[in-house]
């Protein structure tokens, strides 16, 4: 058993049973990161602010949402949205985090992808922040299912369908899914679950992960400079603040991230008061009728890219196109097979393709949410070529990619 | 700073450009634009003659027969029975005339009484060849001057009616559209408003006649005419504008008739539908300014303090 003695104070007390001292050095004020970094750095702190707004926002709209295919819809739009105080603005800020949170997510993978964040050390980061990725599709897509309007039923609808595998017609497994025919309450309550539940613990646990595969090969920066963390950290310690390439997680790095999260802050707010359409659909403010298929049925705006890929083909290979976009974020670390960490733009070819497949997922974006008719399905059909067509030729050019 | 500045230029104007790409874009191509036409009513003939109400009154009472259907409480004619009954004779509940003076365009009633399928433009449902009749009847004259008696009921029915401004947006609602529609976060069924009922069995009857009320008007439109509370969010003002004013503009076709209200009596309805689906809207403009506020000594604040630490640092 460890030694105790008489706590000389509080802290002291802590210190000799929770090693407080140590764990505040080792996850604050000696956790090194490279001085070397633009705002785009602050990015997880948003994410791990967005993720906070929407865990506190979703524990208040709990506490009156009902799962049931009969009062659902009113439980949000009349119980919350006008009986309970302000819970309109629990609702504005849950919809709008959700929304917002992918598109941190987006900068935030995009910025991994230019400056080479993936490799050398840092496969698992990657890895482990496209679980998430998935994980949070799954936490918004079960969402969405939860007021029960027309987009939530006819989302479920689609989504669901796609497990009957095309030509396999695996109609039971769809069946299993949904725990009926079509979605109903079983469906309801096995989503609210998944939301409130399992997927949440399972995208805690990632961020978990996602945390701990950064501390062995430390944070990229902006030239993908080899530091070497022990040396420029004593070179901190002993003064050389000025001249060192690293800093303190806390305060030094903390107080950049909270400059960036304020200003962030400011753009959440303004969309949650006065701009929340684009994250709250009004054909969702009609109830769910299993009767009447809305007119156009689309994806919220982060799903829009993988739901064109979907489209344009026929059943079969939509399905497989589908999949190939599903899986292949995960594998870059792999696909890419140059040694160069650095920026795209210092990279030739890849630098090429890294804006290339920016515009693809743009176009994607636009032609997945317009009606799939003339220009714009030969347009979507291109842009989904496209999008598989750089992958196939990452591994090459990165392969005859000089080093620098 | 400027290379920050730069990358985030680059990031706004991709994020920008997404936005306007699957929002407004978009949305300008999945939706037609209908333009309103200030609830004017062009395509029907203007009054010519000035009406009168004194004999107006005689018309509406006599030989128009208005009061044959038509409950007129102002004017102390209550409803000869009850909604439900009378949707079972005509379809739907005929409207009370007290504000029919008010909510409703001159030219529109004066056509209304001259021929209802086209007045409220649904000569498609009930065609010229008489195959099927629109469950009001036509008015085909008292043995005078036509356009002259028509003009005088008009009269008589503005002559009774509160004035424009007297009517309330729950009331132009209420008379205009609540006796096809319910709106349930304002506690209205097509046979009037739920109130509190001290026993469950009071409330179950009262339940049952709105559903025995409704099957009368599946009947009479083909379909249960849906539920309005949250109409004001789904469809958005000018939607809701556009369709008051003719419904065929957006689904042609539809058995949804054109109900002739006055620009004044639109913007009312809109107002109701606004109240039942968004009423804090006031509060967020309120939270949102004070929250702002907070955030720009925030902002400040944080640039402060990283302003201080990384004095050392650079």
């Amino acid at each position: 058993m460890a030694h105790f003695t008489k706590a000389t104070s509080v802290k002291d007390w802590l210190n000799q049973r929770l090693a407080i001292e140590k764990v505040e050095k080792v996850m604050a004020s000696e956790y090194w990161i490279p001085k070397n970094i633009n705002f785009l750095w602050a990015m997880g702190m948003v994410l791990a602010i967005t993720f906070g707004l929407l865990l506190v926002s979703g524990i208040f709209l709990l506490m009156y949402y009902q799962p049931n295919v009969e009062t659902a819809f009113d439980s949000v739009n009349y119980t919350i949205m006008q009986e309970v105080g302000y819970g309109w603005l629990w609702r504005h800020v849950h919809a709008v985090a959700a929304s917002v949170v992918f598109l941190i997510i987006y900068i935030h993978m995009l910025t991994g992808i230019y400056y080479g964040s993936y490799k050398k050390g840092r496969e698992m980061i990657w890895i482990s922040g496209m679980l998430l990725f998935v994980a949070f599709s799954a936490e918004a897509f079960s969402g969405y299912m939860l007021p029960w309007g027309q987009m939530s039923y006819w989302a479920g609808m689609v989504i669901t369908n796609l497990f009957s595998a095309g030509s396999l017609e695996l109609n039971g497994v769809v069946e299993w899914i949904r725990g009926d025919y079509v979605p109903g309450q079983a469906f309801l309550t096995r989503f609210f679950m998944l939301h409130v539940l399992l997927v949440p613990l399972a995208i805690l646990a990632l961020i978990g992960v996602h945390f701990a595969a950064l501390r062995i090969p430390h944070v990229n920066n902006q030239d993908g400079e080899d530091i070497d963390f022990d040396v420029e950290a004593k070179k901190y310690l002993a003064g050389d603040t000025k001249g060192s390439k690293v800093i303190r997680f806390a305060n030094d790095f903390m107080s950049k991230d909270m400059f960036v999260v304020s200003i962030f802050l400011v753009f959440f707010f303004y969309l949650v008061f006065w701009n929340y359409g684009f994250a709250m659909d009004p054909v969702n403010f009609d109830p769910a009728d299993g009767l009447k298929t809305p007119a156009h049925i689309y994806p919220e705006w982060y799903f829009l890219w993988s739901y064109e890929i979907l489209r344009p083909f026929s059943k079969d290979v939509g399905l497989i196109a589908f999949a190939f976009a599903q899986v292949i974020f995960v594998l870059l670390p792999f696909l890419d097979r140059s040694p160069n960490v650095k920026t795209a733009n210092k990279r030739g070819l890849f630098g090429i393709w890294f804006w290339l497949l920016v515009i693809d997922m743009i176009v994607l974006t636009a032609m997945g949410k317009l009606p799939p008719q003339g220009i714009y399905s030969t347009i979507g059909f291109v842009a989904a070529i496209g999008f598989i067509g750089l992958w196939v030729i990452l591994p090459f050019i990165t392969a005859i990619e000089k080093k620098v | 700073m400027f290379k920050e500045l730069s990358i985030l230029a680059v990031v706004v104007a991709f994020s920008l450009l997404t936005y306007w790409l699957v929002e407004p874009f978009a949305h300008s191509q999945m939706h037609a634009h209908i333009e309103t036409k200030h609830f004017k009513y062009t395509d029907l003939p203007a009054i010519t003659k000035t009406g009168n109400a004194v004999a107006g009154k005689e018309l509406v009472m006599g030989a128009g027969a208005c009061t044959g259907c038509h409950s007129i409480e102002t004017a102390g004619m209550p409803a000869m029975m009850p909604a439900v009954d009378a949707a079972a004779s005509y379809g739907v509940n005929p409207p009370d005339l007290s504000t029919a003076g008010a909510l409703y365009d001159a030219n529109f009633l004066v056509a209304m009484i001259k021929n209802p399928a086209h007045a409220t433009n649904l000569d498609h449902k009930y065609p010229a060849d008489g195959s099927k009749m629109h469950p009001m009847v036509a008015f085909y004259g008292a043995g005078g001057d036509m356009d002259q008696e028509v003009a005088d009921m008009v009269a008589y029915l503005q002559s009774i009616a509160p004035k424009a401004e007297e009517v309330t947006p729950k009331v132009a609602f209420e008379n205009a559209c609540g006796r096809c529609h319910s709106m349930r976060y304002k506690n209205w069924t097509p046979i009037g408003e739920k109130g509190k009922f001290k026993y469950k069995k009071d409330e179950l009857r009262f339940d049952a006649s709105v559903l025995d009320y409704q099957d009368y008007v599946v009947k009479y439109m083909g379909k249960l005419p849906p539920d309005l509370s949250m109409y004001y969010r789904s469809r958005g003002e000018h939607f809701l504008e556009t369709f008051i004013e003719d419904p065929q503009s957006h689904l042609k076709g539809t058995a949804m008739p054109r109900v002739g209200v006055t620009a004044e009596s639109a913007e009312k309805v809109v107002e109701y539908l606004r109240d039942a689906a968004d009423p804090k809207h006031a509060e967020r403009e309120e939270t949102g300014k004070n929250v702002m506020i907070y955030m720009i000594f925030f902002v400040l604040f944080a640039f402060l303090w990283k302003k201080e630490i990384w004095k050392k640092l650079h």
